[in-house]
């Protein structure tokens, strides 16, 4: 168990316990709230989570490095930014993976835009996030946050 | 191999649009268990690398998905849609982008999990641009995930990247609420809770 999660559940075993004490009835209504939440997200939670195994499991990350790594300028930054958004890679191979790019030449510019593709979109995520705000919001969200990311990426390989 | 073709005598008694979606997600949950066994079968070791990670991260949900949607029943039955228009909705201004990031940032779990919250705060009165920050804040700034950058890439990188997605992450919602009500908002696709949007541009009276 992480310490993000026992944050995040004493913090709501605290809220509960109180909510409990000022008025059983609401108490009861929330937790019907949270158990149809629960109905509603968990087969497309379970499905996440299986491609998630599938993406870190069969997509070597050499695979990633020699992709990203082969091409430089505006393409490599496009090739970078895409590969962030569709693939969902734990922070844990993430970020060395960067690191040993860096290393080997390849541009800051695209590691900003991969990172920061990789946190902000999440094509594995989207048909949840359609289901629960709607098509509108989502494509707004991950499109806007595509080229939020290439500005960044930009900006930071001017500086950088 | 295909349960999730015989759907149409189904479709008849159930002609209630949100029915229809919960099928897709069931078709989509059919689809990876498909892949994921037929994959693991012929991979051996790949496959049980896929299973492993999987499991890691169900036991992260485990853990975090039902405190979070707790927490959502919670703040929909204790907190009031005035106090969520007065301090997110339109009125709200930059206090209302800067606490939005800040809700975002509180120790949290994986992106989806924030979906559900989002469209909780759409429904009582916040303003889109809000919940956009919101949800971009929740996706990148991660304390844990943050230390691994600075361990990885460098105070620099970080550092840089980090601000420049605060700052970025702002007029993107602002941009982003825009486009939303402009051309057409809406008709069924316009988030739950939401639906007040579409009267944004009305046609002209008499």
């Amino acid at each position: 168990m992480s310490l993000t999660a026992v944050v995040i559940d004493s913090l709501v075993a605290i809220c509960l316990l109180l909510s409990l004490i000022k008025d059983r009835e609401k108490t009861k209504t929330a937790l019907r709230i949270a158990w149809n939440a629960v109905k509603r997200m968990g087969p497309s939670v379970l499905a996440i989570i299986a491609v998630i195994g599938l993406i870190v499991g069969f997509i070597p990350a050499q695979w990633i490095a020699s992709t990203i790594g082969s091409e430089k300028g505006v393409l490599g930054l496009l090739i970078a930014a895409a590969l962030g958004s569709v693939l969902f890679i734990p922070a844990l191979i993430a970020f060395p993976l960067a690191s040993s790019l860096l290393k080997m030449g390849a541009g800051t510019m695209a590691m900003a835009a991969f990172i920061t593709t990789l946190t902000m979109i999440g094509f594995v995520f989207l048909p949840l996030e359609i289901k629960e705000l709607g098509k509108r919001f989502a494509l707004l969200r991950n499109g806007l946050s595509f080229v939020v990311a290439l500005v960044i990426a930009l900006i930071m390989g001017l500086i950088l | 191999m295909n349960k999730e073709v015989d759907s149409p005598e189904k479709q008849e008694k159930a002609g209630v649009p949100w029915r229809k979606k919960i099928r897709w997600d069931l078709l989509f949950l059919a689809l990876s268990i498909v892949a994921f066994a037929g994959l693991g079968i012929v991979y051996r070791e790949k496959g049980s690398r896929a299973l492993h990670i999987s499991w890691e991260y169900f036991q992260e949900l485990v853990f975090i998905l039902p405190a979070v949607m707790i927490l959502m029943g919670l703040f929909a039955v204790w907190v009031r849609r005035e106090t969520v228009v007065k301090y997110l909705g339109k009125e709200s201004g930059l206090p209302g982008l800067m606490i939005s990031i800040l809700l975002g940032t509180l120790p949290t779990g994986p992106l989806y999990v924030a979906f559900p919250l989002a469209a909780m705060l759409l429904k009582k009165g916040a303003r889109l641009a809000n919940v956009m920050v919101f949800l971009s804040a929740w996706a990148c700034i991660k304390l844990p995930q943050e230390l691994m950058e600075l361990q990885f890439l460098g105070w620099k990188f970080t550092l840089l990247r980090l601000g420049l997605t605060v700052a970025l992450v702002m007029p993107m919602g602002i941009v982003a609420e825009t486009l939303y009500h402009s051309g057409g908002a809406g008709e069924s696709e316009s988030p739950k809770g939401h639906a007040d949007a579409t009267w944004g541009r009305d046609p002209k009276r008499s």
